[in-house]
């Protein structure tokens, strides 16, 4: 039953990288502005990659 | 599709779906204006025709937002490096506030700025802020020119200094995303260890139990202290002040779980409620969200909105033109008359200044200033006009935050409002009924104890009660300014919706002068006496006064000195060393001639030139539309009053409109209305007193609800509580009305949130109600019951055809 230790660890672990990843995403504005983005996907000619989109 | 048809059978702009007065053809499009079209070539000229495709007649207006405004102001560089957010050689970083941003092609358009102007290296938008973020080269452009050529495409930047302050806000939010983001993680780690004691393994290992145990403390650790934060934060400092706030059960509750599961696991005596209390703030946290977010969007629009129409008078080309205060620059020539505020910092250039800053200090004993010395944003002239130049921008966050200074908060205001008082009996009464379950399952069985005590907590605080109120309100006040009737606060509607006696200020507010017809009797005036009168009347704000002003085109000013203002009776002063006196026959005469009472729905304005009579001016009153049905409207189940400045000319005209059984005075002063007031509320009446803002300020201020009507041109008085467009005057009683409803709804969502906590509290008492299902019904509570409030308050108001 040792194996649970192990489990547990790995568990924790896989879900840690995933709340860093939520935070991340915070941190980096993804939630700042949720409708936006939405609309210009359907822009039809891209906007030009600088600096700003670096961001995302 | 229904679209086409649309063009074909009315002529409507390509640009911005407006009807077409006159029609331009350019590409076989049709515009309504050149400025339409001009948009229209940039755009086309530039390959960005896709605007049109995304929405229809997507474009702004630019008849209306004015477009082509000039920031010069911006070429300053201490200015423009309070907006620039960064600026390097090469490129600099800006955002700008735009109201006008609303459907996709903006998006659309905004993010292709590069394409008509090529010193904008990139542009993004943020839609629910409604932002533009700009990137151009620093070396190429200014600062000014990229605000022009948003401007000119028909995006006006709204620029306020004041907005560069408010970025705390996303701040709050984006702590709420990782708090929510920490919680769910602690809690569906926690629920997973606490899977062997759902199941009730019996026979589980002790060292598992153990490290099951301790792990869930670690996870609870960071919910506990950093998610929950604000809720103990906010109870701490209710009780700080001996208030008892809605947090404080909440705090109870989670803090009564945390130890008891604290002390359970170290004790090896169970295995706490770990699952339950994270769950427990998980969902608490994202029903705040939800509500911050709702609040956000109704705030948005009121925010916009409730930038209320003020306008000053402005001096150029030595004409005198009235702007609206927020296009107001630098350097502007100003004209401040007796009684009117200052919109900005000035100095002072013509006429002697006394100013009253009782709005910003409380001490209203005039202030007298001289030439060349600075007067500030806030103060009050009294006495002769003022010629200023504005000294910095006028921030309209300024004004707005003076409408809403302590000074003038009523003394009633101070009093419990309805919300508060049901919130504060609600939060003792959950604490009792949470302590005597507690205590009665105590003999019994110590889990079920706790559980009792923390479920009954949770499911019957009164955060949906909480809630009801103010989203309720605030929505009523952003129906009402799409109205254009600004409250100053959501205070107001309570006190409108409980009006049962209406005073009406006659000039101005009943009868409108603006545009009225005007004519003159007696010895003919030679130019310079002209010129002599309207030096004087310049002084006076009187809306009698103003309309002579208005109609006297003579250009020349003389000086004027020992000017006097007698409230109800006229003005008097020296200019160009004659004595004039203007005003009734009887102030004019000296008393000699008593006013003759004749002529009816007209007002004369008496003129005076050295003690000798030279004529009257003639003043055609005419009523404010609809009036007639406003008054009787009203009439049904309320007390009204006249109470006039002026002399009892109309005293016929007005009977026959608001009967006979109204009190109507007249002759009086502005004291004379105030006590009128008193004596009415002595009578515990709730009055609502109509004025128009300046004359009547003291009146407007004593009364439990003031409302000022405005014309375009208006003259800013803190002491009203409401602002009301006086196109919307004959509206009044709707929006009366809808204040009723409102205190309704809020009752009515009062009452679905009791039922809520009733049904709860049944089970919860009974232990039969975990605290995690309570967790999840409270926000589904909430949210709903803001939904109902916010549904309801819509639905009554598209009824009365405000929305």
């Amino acid at each position: 039953m040792e194996v649970m230790f192990i489990l547990i660890g790995a568990s924790i672990t896989v879900a840690s990288v995933f709340l860093l990843a939520f935070i991340w995403a915070v941190k980096s504005g993804q939630y700042d502005d949720r409708y936006t983005p939405s609309v210009r996907i359907l822009f039809e000619e891209n906007t030009p990659a600088k600096s700003e989109n670096k961001k995302l | 599709m229904p679209k086409q048809q649309e063009i074909l059978t009315k002529p409507i702009c390509y640009h911005c779906g407006e009807d077409c007065a006159e029609e331009i053809f350019y590409d076989e499009k049709l515009f309504c204006c050149a400025g339409c079209k001009a948009v229209y070539e940039l755009l086309f000229q530039n390959n960005l025709c896709s605007y049109y495709s995304l929405e229809t007649h997507p474009g702004i207006n630019l008849k209306e937002s004015g477009a082509g405004i000039k920031f010069n102001y911006l070429d300053d560089k201490e200015t423009a490096s309070r907006i620039i957010e960064f600026s390097n050689d090469e490129i600099t970083k800006v955002s700008f506030y735009i109201p006008t941003i609303h459907c996709s092609s903006c998006i659309y358009l905004l993010e292709h700025l590069y394409k008509i102007d090529h010193t904008v290296v990139n542009s993004k938008t943020d839609f629910t802020q409604k932002k533009v973020f700009i990137t151009y080269k620093t070396k190429e452009t200014s600062l000014r020119k990229v605000a022009e050529l948003l401007s000119n495409i028909g995006y006006e930047p709204a620029i306020n200094i004041d907005d560069l302050t408010e970025n705390e806000k996303p701040k709050i939010l984006k702590k709420l995303y990782y708090k929510i983001g920490i919680a769910g993680f602690c809690f569906g780690n926690i629920m997973l260890f606490s899977f062997p004691e759902y199941l009730s393994f019996g026979n589980i290992e002790t060292y598992y139990k153990f490290l099951f145990g301790y792990l869930n403390i670690l996870l609870a650790v960071p919910v506990f202290f950093y998610c929950a934060s604000d809720y103990f934060k906010s109870a701490y400092l209710g009780l700080k002040q001996k208030h008892i706030n809605l947090d404080v059960p909440i705090s109870l509750g989670i803090a009564v779980i945390f130890l008891r599961s604290v002390f359970e696991v170290v004790s090896g005596f169970g295995a706490g409620y770990f699952d339950s209390l994270t769950g427990l703030i998980f969902f608490l946290l994202i029903g705040k969200l939800i509500q911050t977010k709702t609040f956000d969007f109704l705030n948005f629009e009121r925010n916009y909105k409730s930038y209320f129409p003020i306008s000053v008078t402005v001096l150029k080309n030595k004409s005198e033109t009235t702007i609206p205060i927020n296009k107001l620059v630098k350097g502007d020539r100003i004209i401040i008359r007796n009684g009117e505020l200052i919109p900005a910092d000035s100095i002072l250039f013509k006429g002697n200044a006394n100013i009253d800053y009782s709005f910003v200090t409380g001490e209203s004993t005039p202030v007298e200033k001289v030439f060349g010395e600075i007067v500030y944003a806030g103060g009050r002239q009294e006495g002769d006009v003022l010629e200023l130049e504005v000294i910095r921008d006028v921030s309209q966050s300024y004004l707005t935050q003076l409408w809403n200074n302590e000074a003038f908060k009523k003394a009633e205001e101070q009093k419990n409002k309805l919300n508060d008082v049901i919130a504060k009996y609600f939060t003792f009464i959950t604490l009792a009924v949470a302590l005597t379950a507690g205590a009665f399952w105590l003999n019994k069985d110590i889990k079920i104890a706790v559980n009792v005590f923390t479920a009954v907590l949770v499911i019957a605080c009164p955060c949906a009660l909480a809630l009801a109120g103010p989203f309720a309100l605030s929505n009523t006040m952003r129906i009402f300014g799409k109205n254009n009737f600004y409250l100053k606060n959501t205070g107001v509607i309570e006190k409108l919706s409980k009006i049962d006696s209406i005073v009406f200020d006659k000039t101005g507010t009943i009868t409108q002068v603006k545009n009225a017809e005007l004519s003159y009797y007696g010895n003919l005036l030679s130019n310079s006496e002209l010129m002599e009168i309207k030096s004087l009347v310049k002084n006076s704000t009187h809306p009698l006064s103003r309309r002579i002003y208005e109609s006297i085109k003579s250009d020349g000013e003389f000086t004027l000195e020992n000017y006097k203002e007698f409230p109800g009776k006229g003005i008097k002063g020296i200019t160009g060393q004659n004595e004039y006196k203007i005003g009734t026959l009887e102030f004019v005469s000296a008393g000699e001639i008593k006013n003759d009472e004749s002529e009816n729905k007209a007002s004369k304005v008496y003129v005076s030139k050295n003690g000798k009579l030279k004529g009257y001016f003639l003043i055609l009153n005419y009523f404010r539309k609809g009036l007639n049905e406003l008054v009787s409207s009203l009439r049904e189940d309320k007390t009204l009053s006249v109470l006039s400045g002026d002399n009892d000319n109309e005293k016929e005209n007005l009977s026959q409109i608001f009967g006979d059984e109204t009190d109507m005075r007249f002759y009086q002063k502005p004291e004379d209305k105030l006590d009128y007031i008193k004596a009415l509320q002595e009578k515990s009446k709730k009055v609502l007193m109509i004025g128009d803002g300046l004359n009547d300020a003291g009146a407007l201020k004593q009364s439990d609800a003031g409302i000022a009507v405005t014309e375009s041109v208006t003259c800013f008085s803190p002491s009203c509580d409401a602002i009301l467009g006086s196109e919307k005057f004959r509206d009044l009683n709707t929006y009366l009305n809808f204040s009723k409803t409102t205190m309704n709804i809020i009752k009515a969502s009062f009452a679905f949130s009791m039922l809520y906590n009733f049904v709860g509290l049944f089970y919860a008492v009974q232990g039969t109600l975990s605290p995690i299902v309570a967790a999840i019904l409270m926000p589904v509570s909430s949210i709903s019951v803001v939904l109902f409030a916010i549904f309801l308050t819509d639905f009554f108001a598209k009824r009365r055809k405000l929305l």
